[in-house]
C-alpha cells in the first residue's frame, strides 16, 4: 500500500510558519462555527415554538448572525487556511513573505470583529449599532456602517490572501519551467479567479452604494440594483464554499478510502466548468423579482442547469475513487466491496456520508433551478432545508471530518479520540436528517423562512404528509443533535491541539492519481484563456439586465426612497453612546 | 487523454439529464403558458405613491366582464389591502394583481399557491391568477422586512358572485361620495 512511503516530517515541522498561520484561520473559522451552531439552536427551537427564550425581534439579530458567522466566517476562513495549507504542501515551498500572510489574515479578522460587532450590537438595547439586515442585506434595510465596512475589509482580506498563492505559485513556475501546475494549486488558482470576478459584483455594492448610503452621503439606493448586484456574488459563494470540500473529495478522500484519485485532467476539467459557469447564473434567486425580463431569467436557468455537470462528475470521481480504494483493501462484490472502507475513521466517514446528503441536496436543488416550480417553493423553509444538505453539511461535514485528518499535520499532535469523532459526524448525518427533511416539507405546505413565528391568525399551514407538529418536533430535535455534534467537534480539536508532540501524528502521504496530467491538453493550464471566457460570459449575462434595471429603477441610486426609520446610523451612533454612557455614569454617581 | 469508459456514459446520461429539464421547463414556459414575474409591471416613484392614481387608493377595480385588477401596497407591517381588509375578489374572475412596496423589499404570497412575488420598492410585479371556487386564502409576506416581519400577514376572500358584486358597488358609491 502506498501509505508506507510519504515525506518523513510532519507539515508544521516543514513549513512552520505556514502552519501558524493555518491555524490562525482555523481558530477563528471554528469560533465562528461554535457562536453560529449555538444560534442555530435558538433559531430552531424558537421558530418551531418549542422553546422561546428571546424576543421575537432578537430573532433577526440572531438569524443575522447565524448566516454570516456560518456561511461567511467559519467556511471562508476555513477555506483560506486549507488553500494556505494546500498551496505550500503541493508547491512543496513556503509562501513568499509569512508577514504578508499575517497581514492578509488581520484585516479579514479586523473586517469579521467589526461586523459582529455590529450585528451582536442589536442585542443590546440603545446601544445604537444594529445590522438586522441578514447575510444578505437587501437595501432599503440599512445596517450600522460598521456592518458594511468590516465586510469590506473582508473581502479585500480575501483578495489578498488570493495573491498569496498566486505569489507563491509564480515563484515555483520560475524554477519549474514547463511544468504542470500541481492539482491542488490549479484547484486554489482556478477557485480565486472565480472569487476575484464574482466579488467584483459585491465590492461595487458595498463600497459605492451602501457605505456612502448607511454614512448618509447618499439619500437613497436602487433596491433592484443592489438587490442584483448581491447575487450576482450570492450564486458563486456557492462555490467558493463547495470547492474546498470538492478539494477535499478530490485529493483525500481518495486516499483515506484506500486508494488514489481516477484522474487528474477530468478533476482540472471540472474545475474549469464551475470557474466558466459559477457566475452568470446569480438571476436564478430572481426568478420572483419584478423588473427583470423573463428571458434573463431563463439564461441564468439554462446556465444553472449546465452547472449540475461538473457537481455530476464529480459524483461520478468520488464514487469511484472510493471503491477503487476499496478493492485495494480486499474488497470484492457489486456492492460488498462498501463493506471494505475504513468506516472507523470518523475523516473518511465524515466525508462519504457529507457525500449522501449533497445528493439529497442536489435533487432538491434541481427543483429550486427550475424557473417555474420554483413558484412554489421560493422564501419557504424549503431553501433552508436545502442549502443545510449542501452548505450546512456537504461543505460544513466535509470541513470538519477533513480538520480530523488536516488538524494534526497543524499541531502534530494525535486527534485525541477516533470514536468521538466518529460519534460526532453520525451525530450531523441523523440530525440533518430530520432537520431538513422536516424543512423541506414544511416548505411545501408554504411555510416561510426566515420568519421569527410562523403561526398565523388568518389561516392554518397544511401538510398532505405527517402534521404540522410533527415537522416542528423533528426540526428542534434535529437542531438539537445538529448542536450536540458541533460541540463535541470542538471538544474534539481542542483537546487535539493541547495532546502530547507525536512524530507520526497522522498520515499525510497522498498518493499520486491513478492517469495523472501528462497525457491531458495543456490548454487546460492556460488559465488566462480561461479566465477571459468566464468574464466574457458574464458581460454577456448581466450587461443587459443591468443597464435595464438602472434606467428602469430610478437610475444608480433609485429615487426618492426614504430612509427607514428603524435603523439608526452613521453619527447618530456617537451620541446615542455618549448620552447612555453619561447617564450611566450619573447613575452610578448617584 | 484518457476518459474511463463508465465515464463517457455518465457524461452522456448527464448532458441528457440537464438539456431533458431545460426542455421541460421551456416547453412549461412556452408551450403551456406558465407566466413569470418579469418587467412588465413597470416601476413607480415609492416617494410619491400616496399621489399615485392606483397605488394611491390600492385595492379591486373591475376591468372587464369577469376580469378584476388588483392594487396592493406592502409596507412594515401590512398589506393594503389584505391585513386590515381582506381582499375580495369573485369566484370564476380572472385577476391581475400590481404589487409594489411603500419602504423595504416584502414578500406577496397566497399560502398554499404559487401566486407567490417579491414586492420591491420601485418595481411593480404584475401577474395573473384564476379564481375557481369561491373560499379564503392566506397571504403572507416572506420576504425579512424587519423585526415585526413575522406579524404581517392577510386574508384573500373568493367570493360568490353576487355577493361581491353587492360588496362592490357599496365600495363604489363610498368612494365617489
Ligand atoms: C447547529 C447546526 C445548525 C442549526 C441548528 C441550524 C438551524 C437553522 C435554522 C432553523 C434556520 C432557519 C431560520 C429561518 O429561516 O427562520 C437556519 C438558517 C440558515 N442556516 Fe443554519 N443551522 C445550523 C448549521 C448551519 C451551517 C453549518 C450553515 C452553513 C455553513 C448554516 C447556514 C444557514 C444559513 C445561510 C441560513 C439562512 C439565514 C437567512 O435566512 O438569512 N446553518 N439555520
Ligand atoms: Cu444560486
Ligand atoms: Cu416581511
Amino acid at each position: 500500500m502506498a501509505t508506507a512511503s510519504g515525506p518523513a516530517r510532519t507539515f508544521v515541522d516543514r513549513f512552520p510558519s505556514e502552519a501558524g498561520v493555518i491555524k490562525a484561520n482555523l481558530l477563528v473559522s471554528f469560533v465562528a462555527l461554535g457562536i453560529g451552531a449555538f444560534f442555530g439552536l435558538v433559531q430552531a427551537l424558537h421558530r418551531t415554538d418549542i422553546l422561546r427564550v428571546i424576543d421575537s425581534a432578537d430573532y433577526y439579530t440572531m438569524l443575522t448572525g447565524h448566516g454570516v458567522l456560518l456561511a461567511i466566517v467559519f467556511t471562508i476562513f476555513f477555506l483560506t487556511g486549507f488553500f494556505h495549507w494546500a498551496t505550500a504542501r503541493s508547491l512543496d515551498r513556503p509562501a513568499v513573505s509569512t508577514l504578508y500572510s499575517w497581514a492578509w489574515f488581520g484585516l479579514m479578522t479586523t473586517g469579521t470583529v467589526l461586523a459582529t460587532i455590529a450585528i451582536l450590537g442589536g442585542l443590546v438595547p440603545n446601544l445604537g449599532i444594529s445590522a438586522d439586515v441578514l447575510f444578505t442585506f437587501y437595501a432599503p434595510l440599512q445596517a450600522h456602517p460598521i456592518f458594511y465596512i468590516g465586510l469590506a475589509m473582508f473581502i479585500v482580506g480575501t483578495w489578498l490572501a488570493g495573491a498569496d498563492w498566486f505569489l507563491s505559485y509564480r515563484a515555483w513556475r520560475s524554477d519549474n519551467k514547463g511544468e504542470r501546475i500541481p492539482l491542488q494549486m490549479f484547484m486554489v488558482l482556478t477557485t480565486m479567479i472565480m472569487w476575484y470576478l464574482a466579488t467584483l459584483g459585491v465590492a461595487v455594492s458595498v463600497v459605492f452604494f451602501l457605505i456612502p448610503w448607511s454614512l448618509g452621503l447618499i439619500p437613497s439606493v436602487n433596491p433592484l440594483l443592489t438587490r442584483t448586484l448581491f447575487w450576482y456574488f450570492g450564486h458563486p459563494i456557492v462555490y467558493f464554499w463547495l470547492m474546498p470540500a470538492y478539494m477535499m473529495w478530490y485529493t483525500i478522500l481518495p486516499k483515506l478510502s484506500g486508494g488514489r484519485l481516477f484522474s487528474d485532467p477530468l478533476a482540472r476539467v471540472v474545475f474549469l466548468l464551475f470557474l466558466l459557469l459559477s457566475t452568470p447564473v446569480g438571476i436564478h434567486h430572481q426568478y420572483l423579482d419584478p423588473g427583470i425580463a423573463e428571458g434573463f431569467k431563463f439564461i441564468a436557468m439554462t446556465n444553472t442547469m449546465f452547472l449540475l455537470l461538473p457537481s455530476l462528475l464529480t459524483a461520478f470521481t468520488a464514487v469511484a475513487s472510493m471503491e477503487h480504494g476499496a478493492r485495494q483493501r480486499g474488497g470484492e462484490g457489486y456492492l460488498r466491496w462498501l463493506g471494505a472502507l475504513p468506516w472507523r475513521d470518523p475523516a473518511f466517514t465524515g466525508m462519504a456520508l457529507a457525500g449522501i446528503l449533497f445528493a439529497a441536496g442536489g435533487f432538491s436543488g434541481m427543483i429550486n433551478a427550475g424557473m417555474n416550480i420554483n413558484y412554489l417553493i421560493h422564501n419557504t423553509l424549503w431553501v433552508p432545508g436545502h442549502f443545510h444538505l449542501t452548505v450546512g453539511t456537504a461543505v460544513a461535514l466535509t470541513m470538519m471530518a477533513g480538520s480530523y485528518w488536516l488538524v494534526p499535520q497543524l499541531t502534530g499532535t494525535k486527534l485525541y479520540s477516533r470514536p468521538i469523532g466518529l460519534l460526532q459526524v453520525i451525530m450531523w448525518f441523523v440530525g440533518m436528517v430530520f432537520m431538513s427533511n422536516a424543512m423541506h416539507r414544511a416548505g411545501l405546505a408554504g411555510i416561510p423562512r426566515r420568519t421569527a413565528e410562523p403561526q398565523y391568525q388568518n389561516f392554518e399551514f397544511l401538510t398532505p404528509i405527517g402534521s404540522i407538529f410533527e415537522l416542528r418536533v423533528q426540526i428542534a430535535l434535529g437542531g438539537t443533535l445538529l448542536f450536540l455534534s458541533v460541540v463535541l467537534f470542538l471538544f474534539n480539536i481542542l483537546l487535539t491541539s493541547l495532546g502530547e508532540e507525536s512524530d507520526r501524528p497522522v498520515d499525510e502521504y497522498l498518493p499520486e492519481p491513478l492517469s495523472g496530467p501528462e497525457g491531458s491538453p495543456r490548454v487546460l493550464d492556460n488559465l488566462g484563456l480561461w479566465t477571459g471566457i468566464a468574464v466574457v460570459l458574464v458581460i454577456l449575462a448581466y450587461t443587459l439586465p443591468l443597464a435595464g434595471i438602472i434606467q428602469n429603477g430610478g437610475g444608480l441610486f433609485g429615487g426618492g426612497l426614504p430612509i427607514p426609520a428603524t435603523v439608526s446610523a452613521g453619527l447618530d451612533f456617537v451620541t446615542t453612546l455618549v448620552t447612555t454612557t453619561v447617564n450611566t455614569l450619573l447613575e452610578v454617581a448617584a | 487523454m484518457e476518459i474511463h469508459t463508465y465515464e463517457k456514459l455518465w457524461l452522456a446520461l448527464a448532458l441528457v439529464l440537464i438539456v431533458g429539464f431545460i426542455g421541460t421547463i421551456t416547453y412549461g414556459a412556452a408551450g403551456v403558458g406558465i407566466e413569470m414575474i418579469d418587467d412588465e409591471g413597470g416601476t413607480v416613484d415609492p416617494a410619491t405613491l400616496d399621489d399615485h392614481p392606483k397605488f394611491g387608493d390600492p385595492g379591486v377595480e373591475k376591468t372587464g366582464e369577469n376580469s378584476y385588477d388588483v392594487y396592493v401596497v406592502a409596507r412594515q407591517f401590512v398589506f393594503e389591502p389584505g391585513t386590515t381588509q381582506p381582499i375580495r375578489v369573485p369566484e370564476g374572475s380572472t385577476v391581475t394583481f400590481y404589487v409594489t412596496a411603500a419602504d423595504v423589499i416584502h414578500g406577496f404570497n397566497v399560502v398554499g399557491t404559487n401566486a407567490n412575488t417579491m414586492a420591491i420598492p420601485g418595481q411593480v410585479a404584475k401577474f395573473t391568477v384564476e379564481f375557481d371556487e369561491a373560499g379564503e386564502y392566506g397571504l403572507v409576506c416572506n420576504e425579512y422586512c424587519g423585526s415585526g416581519h413575522h406579524v404581517m400577514e392577510g386574508k384573500l376572500v373568493v367570493m360568490e358572485q353576487s355577493e361581491f358584486d353587492s360588496w362592490y358597488e357599496q365600495q363604489q358609491q363610498e368612494g365617489s361620495n
